[in-house]
Formats: C-alpha cells, structure tokens, sequence
C-alpha cells in the first residue's frame, strides 16, 4: 500500500507541475492548428522555444515582463507568418515539413555558440537571469505552504487507513461524475438559456468588487513585503477577479441547469469533480514554496493561464469565426465556393496557435532554463500525443489530455520502477520504458480511439 | 555539509563507466554531455565536476564516445572541468558568463532537469589554417557526395512508400537506426563477417519492412484509417523504437565494427576506403531500384499505383502487393543506408542516429517532389553537398543542418511542386 | 435590378427576349450577366476547354450540356477561380456582372454573387446541417477575428442568419435534420443542402454542376421547382445536367460544349436538332452510355417530363463521377 500510495503521490506532483500547465498551454495551441482547423503543425516546440527566448533574452536586456512577454507572442507572430506565407496555399504536408524543419532550424541556431551572448548555446539561459521580475510579482508572501492544510495528518494521526479511505472516496468520485457525464453524453447537448444582460452586468460588476476587496485583504494576510508593487496589485486583482467571474458565471450556469433533469446531472457530476479535487489534495497534500522559483505562485501561475487560455479558446471557437475554422478543416473548396477567404482563415489560425504556443514556452521555463534541446521534436510528438488522448477539437481535452498524459509517464515509469526487478528492468530502463509505452499508446490511441477521452465519436464516423 | 559529496561519490558508479544520469524532480539534477561532439568525439580525457566552492564532486575519463555525466543531489551553481586533452587540441572557451576558474565552465543545476555545457574542441592551431581553402571545398563534395548517396538509400523508400500510399512515415529513420543497430548486433556482438553481416542486415530490414506492412499498415489501410491518422501512428511507433532501442542499446553510440578502416588518398581527397566502398554499393542499389521501376512490369505496376491507385486496382494490379514490396524495398534500403552511414559517417549508431537525419530525408523527398523516387534521389545529392559544404563556406556546428532545411523552406516557395514534380493542380 | 429581369417568370417574355438572339456559337445576348472571351485549358497535351466567346443572359435559366469529357466542368473550374486558364495572360478574359475576373480567386468570385456548387458534393461533413448553411451567408461581423470574442456585437446578425437558414432549409425539406451532422445526409440530401448553402449569400448568379445526380425522384420535381422559383425571383441560373428531360423542362438557353468547344446555343426545343449537336453526340458515341442516347432520342420529340423517366433518373449515372479525372 504505501508503494501505491507514493507512486500515486509522485503521479500527482508531476500532474500539477508547472510544465505540465505549460504544456497544456501549448496543446490548446495545437488543437487550434490541429483540431479546429486541421493544420498538421509539426512544430509546436519551435513556437515554444521561440516565445521563451523572446520573453528570456528581453528580459536580460533590462526589459520589463509585460513588454518581454509581448515580444515574444511578436516573435511568434512573425514566425507563424514566415512560415504560413509559403506554404498556407499548398497541400497540407508541406505545411508539415515546413514547420517541422522551422523548428529545428531554431533549435539548431539557439544551440549556437556564435549566439552564446543571446541565448546560452546549448547551456541555455540560466532561470536565475530572467525569473526575478516573474517572482517579484507574487502576492503569495513566504514560507511554505501545504494545500489543503486540512489533510489526512489531522485526522487519526495521519493513520494510514485514512489516506486510504480518501483514495476510495477520489476514485469514488471520480467514477460518479464520469458515469453522470456519460449519461449526459448520450442524452445529447444541454441547451442553457442566454442569460440577459442586466444579469450579465451585475454578475461582473460583484466579481470587480469581490476582486477588488481579495486583492486588499490576501496580500495583507500572506504579509510579503513585495506585494505592494504595483504591477503586483494589478495580477493579483486580474486573478481574483476572473477567478470571481468563473465562480458566479458557474455558479449562475448551475442554479438556470437545475431546472431540468439533465441539468441536474450535470451540475451534480461537477459538485462531483470539485469533491474529486479536494479529496486528492486531502490524501495527498503538497507543500511548496508559497513565492520561490518551484512554488506555489509560478503554479498558481502556470494553471490560471491554462484556465484562461480555454476560457478564450471558448469564446473564439464557438463564434462565426471559429466555425469558420471547422469549414476550412472539413473542405477547402467548399468553403472557397462560399467566399471564404481560406488563406487568411489558415493564417489567423496558425498566428493565434502559436501564440498559446510561445505563451506555453513562456510559462515553460519559469521553472527551470531556456535551454534549447529541451523544447525539441520529441515535445511536439508529446504535445500530439497529449491531445489526441484528450480529444481533438474539444474545449477541455487539451489540458485534460496533458495531464493524463504526463502523469501517466511517470506512474509507468514509478511502478514498472517499484514491481519489476532490476535483473529484468533497470532503472534508467525504466524511464525509457515509458516513453515506449508513450508511442505504442499514441498508435493505440489513434487507431482505436482517435476522438480521445472527450471527443465525440458520433464526428469522427465521417471520414472526409 | 563535507559529507554530501562524500556520500555521492560512495554511491555514484565507478568513475570510469559512464552511466547516463537520469534527472528525478525534486531528487537529483545532472550534468551530461560530449567533450568534442557526435561526430568527433574526444576519448581519455579526465573531466571533473566542482561545486561553487571549487571542491571536486566527481570525475570520470571519457570513453570512445566523449561523453561524460554526473548527478548532483544539489541545486547550484557548478563547474566542469576538462583534463588534459590529447595534443593539438584545445576547449574552445565558452562565452565570457560561463567561464569558471582556470578554464572550467559554468554550469546551473536544477533538480529535476539536465544541463550540458559545450566542451567542443578545437585544434590549438586553428586559425593557421590547414588544408588550402580549395581542398577543403574538394574535400566537403566528396563528403557531400557519400552523404548525398547514403541519404538516397533511404530518402529513394521514403519517396517510394509516399507515392504509393500517400504515407508521410516519420518512422522511416528508425529504420536506418534499425540497419546500424541490427549490424551491431551481428557483427560486433554476435561477430559474424562484416560483408555477410551487411547482407544480412539489408534482409532482416527489409522483412521489418515486409512485417509492418503485414501487421499494421495494410489492417490500417483496409479500416480505412485517414493519411494524417495514419502519420500520427508513425509519429508514436518512431517515439517507441527510439526508446526500445535505448532501452535494449543503451543511450551510448556502439560501433558496428571494433577495427577502423584505412585511408584512401585521392589528390586532395582523404576518406577511408570503407566510404568509396559505401558510395559503390549505394550507386549500384539505387541503380538496381531504378532500373526495376522503369524497365519492368514491376516497377511499372508500382509507378501505375503510384499515379492512381484506383485506376490500377480496376486494371487488374494488386495494389496490396505492390505496396507490401515497396515497404520490403524501402526497409531494406534503409536499413542498407543505416549500416552503412553507421561505418562511414556517423563513426557508430546511437538510438537517434536515424532521429538525426530524419529531416533531411524530408527534405531530400520534398526538394525532389514529393513521391517521385528518382526526385528524392536528386535531392539527397543535394542536401548531402550542401550539409557537407556548408561547414567550409561558414555555417558553424550543426547549422549546417539548418541551412539544408533553409534551402528546403525557400525551395518551396519558388518551385512547390519539388525540382522533378510534375506542376499538377496543387490544392 | 436589370430592367430585363422584369417580367421574368412570364415564359412569353422570355421567349420573346431570346426570339432575335442568333442560334450560333457565342452570340451576343441582350442583357449579358457573364461574358467569356479566348479560355483554353490544356492537361499535358489534351485541350479540356477552348471557348471564343460566350455571353449568358441575365435573370434566365441557361443549361450547359455536353457529352463526357466535353469540359463543362473544367470550364465551371476556370470561370470561378478555382483552375487558372492555360491562356492566362494571353487575351484570356471574363467577367462578371461588370467586373472583371481574370485575376480573380475562387473566394473572391463567389463574394462578387457568382456561388457554384460541385459535382461531387462538398458537404463539411463533421458540422452540422446548420453549422453548413450558417458558413454560406456573407459579411458575418462574427467571422472576424478582432470581433468575434464579443458575443454581443454578432449575436443579432447570427439570429437573422440562422432564420434565413431555417427558411431555406424548411423549403429544401431539411429542416428537421439541421442538428444532424451533414455527414449522415445521403448523396441526394447534400446536393439539397450545397445549393441552399449557396443560396445563404443571395448569389445574382448560381452555377449547379449536376444537380440533379442522385437526387431521390420525389425530389427532383421539387428541385426543378426551386430552381424555377430562383429564375423568378431574379436570380441567374447557369447548370450543367446530362438529363436532357430536366433540360427541356427548365432551361430557357441551351449551350452545348464538344472537346471543350461550344458548338451551338439555343432554346432547348431546336438546339437538340441542330447537325452540330448531334455530331457532338454521335462522334463521342463510344464514351456516351446508352441512356444518354436514349434521352436524345426522346429529347427529339419534346416529350414532357413523365414519371417514369424521372424513376430512371433515380440512380444517378456512372459516367456523372468520370469527369472529375478530366479535370
């Protein structure tokens, strides 16, 4: 049992990771190349890399964060634009083997050493030269902190029958609100009525003052020093504020579904999975750093942007534009036929992709270093892998994908370390096993399952 | 705090046989890495590892393939120092903020992550200039030539697999991989004759070839799999075989044979006699494919399938069987090209020695035209000379790879049919 | 509005309009929608399509028809952008309503009001039957991307449109499929649903390639309605269709292509007899299957459009999917 439960203990640190959030960032990027659109990218790691050094090298040139940010989302911008011009207009697999070889081609110039000045050569640039003006922004204040506080320790004296008992109620959970959204799946989509706008604006103008009120009282509770700096102010004020607007939005959304039966399924499968989260963080509690460059602040961070990245993914996608999206991956002709301006749609698409992607490279190296060969080919095949697992053209399945997907890794990794002998399997054999369980899984996955975990299969029955 | 290093030092492997650090989060962070690089790397050299302070964490000697490794249970700041080298040859010094005390280098180590510092070297001689400026050039088309010729044995079945199944198989460069590693295995391990070795290989190869398309790709073709699903598949078993390779290998680059081969003088041109040897066999099996596709019913069935597979169905050929030779061929080749680049270019294989060229065989494919065998024959030509020229006309290190994929890039916007395609409708 | 269109759905007017038009290859027409001078199209050494001249009448329905392999839909290709004139350049030059199109791409021609349909359907399988109609309306607010994020700035015009849909798609019989994906629709279905997405722009033009091929009988009749209601309404029809009855019984012009010529224009009643056309016919007999022939026999006697020969209309044709190659 306690092998179990510390594999599942590793499995989950790599689930909330930072680089897994950035990744996720990346794979919602890909599913707008990829999934909406059906632009085969094979060079996601490149929009990565470049917005990493775009935000890493501006911000050793004494550039601040906000502007170090935008140039790198510029630099991706002109990267999509260098490499759609050519090939947006030709068949499909040249855009492949254009972005692939893009990429590289990055990869390959940030190894340099005549650019060792810029980026570091293969060293990369140290977190050290760069991360200062990300931590300074925290409002978090120091020290450790556990989530949740309230944990298995504090019941029974941290028995291990409680951290077991936990376990059960997670994956109890876990199987009620998938076998509630299954139901819900077959019954067909849930319609929710538009909410009118006096609503509308009263609900953003409490989640404003609610913002307002948490950005006054959190710093003042977490006691730092730093967080009386301005720009500080104003993160911690978008946060708590969006955060306040997903709560009553959701909250409104569920008390306007309770009406009806399916309704209520629904928001009882997602009472379930909030459950399903405490629950996790009660068996198996993490402390970190509330501010340092592992904490909890670049996490809070890293998953807040994933957060937002779908919320806008959201929008866009289900407005004419994004329809316009699904026309192009279905038929081009077709979609010329209507007058559609199919180049400029691609265009816009592959821009606002790798957008997320550099946004995902950003956030990628909050953690560590902008280091080259760590934003390579193999990431881009994680980040298809990631996706496909999840479902393509889906809100949620990029990051749900992601997070299967590496926790899966190291759960193979932990317990083919932990069961298999070492005569049969060594360890470093380990770490190599699961990435063949990686492959064979991506080749499963497409072949029996390409919709992923969230994909409609009813859209896949059609082979265009 | 004197006891950290102590206790790693007691747990770390001999000095001696270089084990691959693997990083764990939170637990350790590593330093790997090549003294020399992948193709010239430097054996016998003592590399050691010091802590901020200066005090020695670990050190080893290098083995034939240069590389070296350490782990560390510490964040920090780190340095890599290098022993003596052998004569001639110095570490080129690294940029001004990495450089550590008496020549070492910088290096910082998270937990959970890797870093390599650049150890690459340098003749101490090294602007007098050796070679005349005209020989070199001379020198890099011969190079340019072998690699053209090697990157054709495999770029030829990669060309041939597109155009019959419309299959982009980024798998095709672990099988070149496969033909080092299965030539390895015969002739190093297992000892047999290098030639009968060879062709032993080029048959295992290509019932890999024959296997696959048995088992996975003709069930896929007949559910009625799409292209782009079907590319992804080989996305995923390209990742698998990397790593089974690995797992089976080990990350370290193995020779095919121990013994090195000679050196053959041409006027200006130095390459072993291995590499004229490999140029032959290349040209002859090459010439064997293009014969056969042009002068025979064969090959006319498969250009027929080529063009449409429909229309050759309806008249009569059996297009499962064309395309299950085609992947017998183009396996076998590969693997051909793979044992091959392994003796004469790569100076060993490695689990992504095939990763590693993967993308100009793409590029070899696309700048011909894409599915036109004897375009990607053309196009290897040509990305194997400018690879091997670009070194001596400026491009440094391993932008020589890029500049390829840049020419690829500007080639498509002029000419997207490919240099042999046919200006079909494209679209 | 041209002041010809007036008047249009009366069958004497139109007649009337044509009666001085001259019955030969490329005449000029009174009130022209679409003028077409010197396009050739060459496939290696093959000339798919080689047209002088011709000029297609306002507010009327005109039927290209033509043996296979004749280049009608090669010629539909090159006059919507979607193929480039091998004579481009070289006096190749057309225009529409006015406008000139020789540079023009396939998007930007549908947007001047000349939509096409095609063939083999282009249903967006994996969207819904709605999702389909609502990509064929022009000057969505929401399609832009500065904008589309902003549910309130596009939410009114997207209502109107998705009205305009349920209209279209409650007149082409498909209204209760509109949350179906149009993948599951049959063949006869798409073609429905192609020509009301084209219709979602209000085009002055519309050019249906084959609509009629593997249309469900019972639908036909309603479908030759449709098109006559569009006719009526002031919109121009160009079509290509093998089955002559349907030729007979809608169109008001005739234009027959042979190996990519235009051999003779008409009204349908006397362009069947013309020496030409039957050449036409009868040269490419060995590629012509033996309905075609049967339909020309009939085609000679002006039958009227019976049941039975809109039955044998029910399987579409082999040959309708050859051309495609030729293209």
């Amino acid at each position: 049992m306690d092998t179990i439960l510390s594999i599942l203990n590793a499995t989950l640190r790599e689930a909330i990771a930072p680089n897994t959030a950035a990744v996720a960032i990346a794979v919602i990027g890909l599913n707008i190349h990829f999934g909406f659109t059906g632009l085969l990218n094979i060079g996601q790691a490149g929009y990565m890399l470049l917005g990493a050094y775009g935000m890493a090298i501006s911000i050793t040139y004494d550039i601040p964060l906000l502007f170090a940010v935008l140039i790198g989302f510029v630099v991706s911008f002109v990267f999509s634009l260098i490499l759609g011009l050519p090939t947006l207009k030709l068949r499909g697999d040249y855009l492949a083997i254009v972005t692939i070889s893009a990429a590289e081609i990055v990869r390959y110039s940030g190894r340099l050493a005549a650019f060792e000045d810029f980026t570091g050569g293969s060293q990369g640039i140290f977190g050290k030269d760069y991360q200062g003006p990300f931590i300074s922004l925290s409002f978090l204040g120091s020290g450790r902190l556990t989530l949740l506080e309230f944990n298995y320790t504090d019941v029974a004296d941290g028995a291990r029958w409680v951290q077991v008992l936990g376990l059960i109620a997670l994956i109890g959970a876990i199987v009620g609100a998938v076998l509630l959204l299954r139901s819900l799946k077959s019954a067909g989509g849930a319609v929710l009525a538009p909410m009118s706008s006096t609503v509308r604006s009263a609900l953003v103008a409490v989640a404003l003052v609610l913002g307002a009120i948490l950005t006054v009282v959190v710093p003042a509770y977490a006691d730092r020093d730093t967080a009386t700096d301005i720009f500080s102010r104003v993160v911690a004020f978008v946060i708590f504020t969006s955060i306040m607007l997903a709560v009553l939005f959701g909250g409104q959304a569920a008390f306007a579904a309770w009406k009806t039966a399916k309704g209520r399924k629904a928001v009882l499968a997602g009472v379930l999975i909030l459950f399903a989260v405490l629950a996790i963080f009660f068996t198996f509690p993490k402390t970190y750093d509330r501010t340092g460059v592992d904490g909890w602040w670049v996490r809070m961070i890293a998953w807040f942007i994933v957060g937002l990245s779908c919320a806008v993914v959201f929008l866009l996608v289900r407005s004419p534009w994004g329809r316009l999206l699904r026309g192009v991956r279905e038929d081009e002709d077709a979609m010329r036929s209507l007058g559609k301006n199919v180049f400029a749609i691609k265009m816009q698409a592959l821009i606002i992709g790798g957008m997320f992607g550099s946004l995902g490279g950003m956030v990628y190296v909050l953690t560590g270093t902008v280091q080259a060969d760590s934003m390579g080919r193999s990431l881009t095949f994680f980040a298809y892998t990631a996706l496909l697992l999840g479902g393509a053209a889906t809100i949620f399945g990029p990051v749900l994908g992601t997070i299967i997907f590496f926790s899966a890794r190291i759960l193979i990794r932990e317990a083919s370390g932990a069961y298999i002998p070492d005569a049969i399997m060594t360890n470093s054999q380990t770490e190599q096993f699961s990435y063949v369980v990686v492959g064979v899984g991506l080749m499963l996955l497409v072949i029996f399952r390409p919709q992923g975990i969230l994909g409609n299969k009813r859209e896949l029955r059609f082979n265009v | 705090m004197l006891l950290a290093p102590l206790a790693l030092l007691m747990g770390a492997p001999p000095a001696n046989a270089v084990v691959l650090c693997l990083a764990q989060a939170d637990q350790t962070g590593c330093v790997t890495g090549t003294v020399g690089n992948r193709a010239n790397p430097v054996e016998g050299v003592d590399v050691s590892l010091l802590d901020a302070d200066g005090v020695e964490v670990d050190s080893l000697t290098t083995e034939a393939d240069g590389k070296f490794s350490f782990q560390v249970t510490e964040a920090g700041d780190y340095f890599v120092s290098v022993g003596e080298l052998p004569d001639g040859l110095e570490v080129r010094p690294p940029a001004e903020r990495f450089q550590g005390p008496d020549g070492s280098i910088m290096v910082t180590v998270a937990l959970g992550g890797s870093v390599s510092p650049d150890l690459n070297v340098r003749s101490v001689d090294f602007d007098a200039g050796g070679d005349s400026f005209g020989d070199q050039i001379i020198q890099s088309i011969a190079q340019g030539l072998r690699l053209g010729l090697l990157l054709a044995l495999a770029s030829v079945g990669l060309s041939l697999i597109y155009g019959t199944t419309g299959l982009s198989n980024f798998a095709h460069a672990e099988q070149v991989t496969l033909g080092g590693m299965v030539a390895y295995g015969l002739c190093n391990v297992a000892g047999i004759n290098l030639w009968v070795g060879i062709v032993l290989t080029t048959l295992i190869c290509g019932f890999s070839g024959f296997l696959q398309d048995f088992v996975m790709w003709k069930p896929l073709r007949k559910r009625g799999l799409g292209l782009t699903q079907m590319m992804i598949v080989t996305i995923g078993l390209s990742l698998a075989a990397q790593y089974a390779f690995q797992f089976f290998v080990g990350a370290s680059q193995q020779k095919v044979v121990v013994r090195n081969f000679d050196v053959v003088e041409l006027g200006p041109i130095r390459l072993t006699g291995m590499s004229f040897v490999a140029m032959g066999v290349a040209l002859v099996a090459i010439g064997i494919v293009g014969y056969v596709l042009l002068y025979t019913r064969v090959g006319q069935a498969t250009r027929a399938v080529s063009d449409n597979p429909a229309l050759a169905a309806a008249s009569g050929i059996d297009v499962d069987k064309i395309i299950r030779m085609v992947w017998v061929v183009a396996a076998g080749l590969a693997g051909l090209g793979g044992v091959f680049y392994a003796l004469v270019v790569s100076n060993g294989i490695r689990w992504d020695t095939g990763m590693q060229i993967l993308l100009l065989l793409f590029a070899a494919v696309t700048l011909g035209g894409l599915g036109t065998a004897f375009g990607a024959f053309v196009g290897a030509i040509i990305i194997g000379l400018v690879v091997e020229l670009a070194g001596p006309l400026g491009a440094p290190g391993d932008l020589k790879y890029a500049v390829a994929l840049v020419i690829l890039i500007v080639l498509l916007m002029v000419r997207p049919q490919g240099l042999l395609g046919r200006a079909a409708r494209v679209g | 509005m041209s002041e010809t269109t007036v008047g249009m759905a009366d069958p004497a007017v139109r007649r009337q309009l044509m009666a001085d038009v001259a019955q030969e290859p490329g005449s000029a027409k009174p009130d022209s929608i679409l003028s077409v001078d010197n396009i050739t199209r060459r496939f290696g050494g093959i000339t798919a399509v080689d047209v002088n001249h011709l000029e297609v009448q306002r507010g009327m329905i005109t039927a290209l028809i033509g043996p296979n392999g004749a280049g009608k839909t090669t010629f539909f290709n090159l006059i919507t952008g979607f193929d480039k004139p091998s004579s481009a350049g070289k006096g190749a030059h057309w225009s529409f309503d006015g406008a000139t199109l020789d540079k023009t791409g396939a998007s930007a021609v549908a947007k001047s009001g000349m939509v096409r349909t095609f063939q083999l359907t282009k249903a967006l399988s994996r969207m819904t039957v709605m999702d389909n109609m609502l990509l064929g309306a022009k000057d969505q607010r929401g399609e832009s991307l500065m904008r589309c994020m902003f549910r309130p700035i596009w939410s009114g015009q997207e209502r109107e449109v998705e009205e305009k849909a349920a209209g279209l798609l409650e007149r082409f019989k498909l209204l209760e499929k509109k949350d179906d994906y149009a993948g599951s629709l049959s063949g006869g279905q798409r073609k429905l649903l192609e020509m009301a997405r084209a219709l979602m722009s209000d085009p002055k033009m519309i050019m249906l390639d084959e609509p009629m091929a593997g249309v469900n009988p019972a639908l036909t009749q309603s479908l030759l309605g449709h098109i006559q209601a569009l006719r009526d309404e002031g919109t121009t029809v160009l079509f290509v269709e093998h089955d002559m009855h349907v030729v007979q019984h809608i169109s008001d012009w005739v234009v027959v292509m042979a190996e990519g010529q235009i051999v003779a224009e008409g009204p349908a009643d006397t362009v069947m007899a013309n020496p030409a056309v039957i050449d036409a016919y009868l040269g490419a007999h060995h590629d012509t299957d033996l309905g075609d022939d049967d339909l020309l026999d009939e085609g000679a006697d002006l039958g009227p459009l019976s049941e039975t020969a809109a039955d044998e209309e029910g399987s579409p044709p082999p040959e309708s999917h050859d051309e495609g190659k030729h293209a």
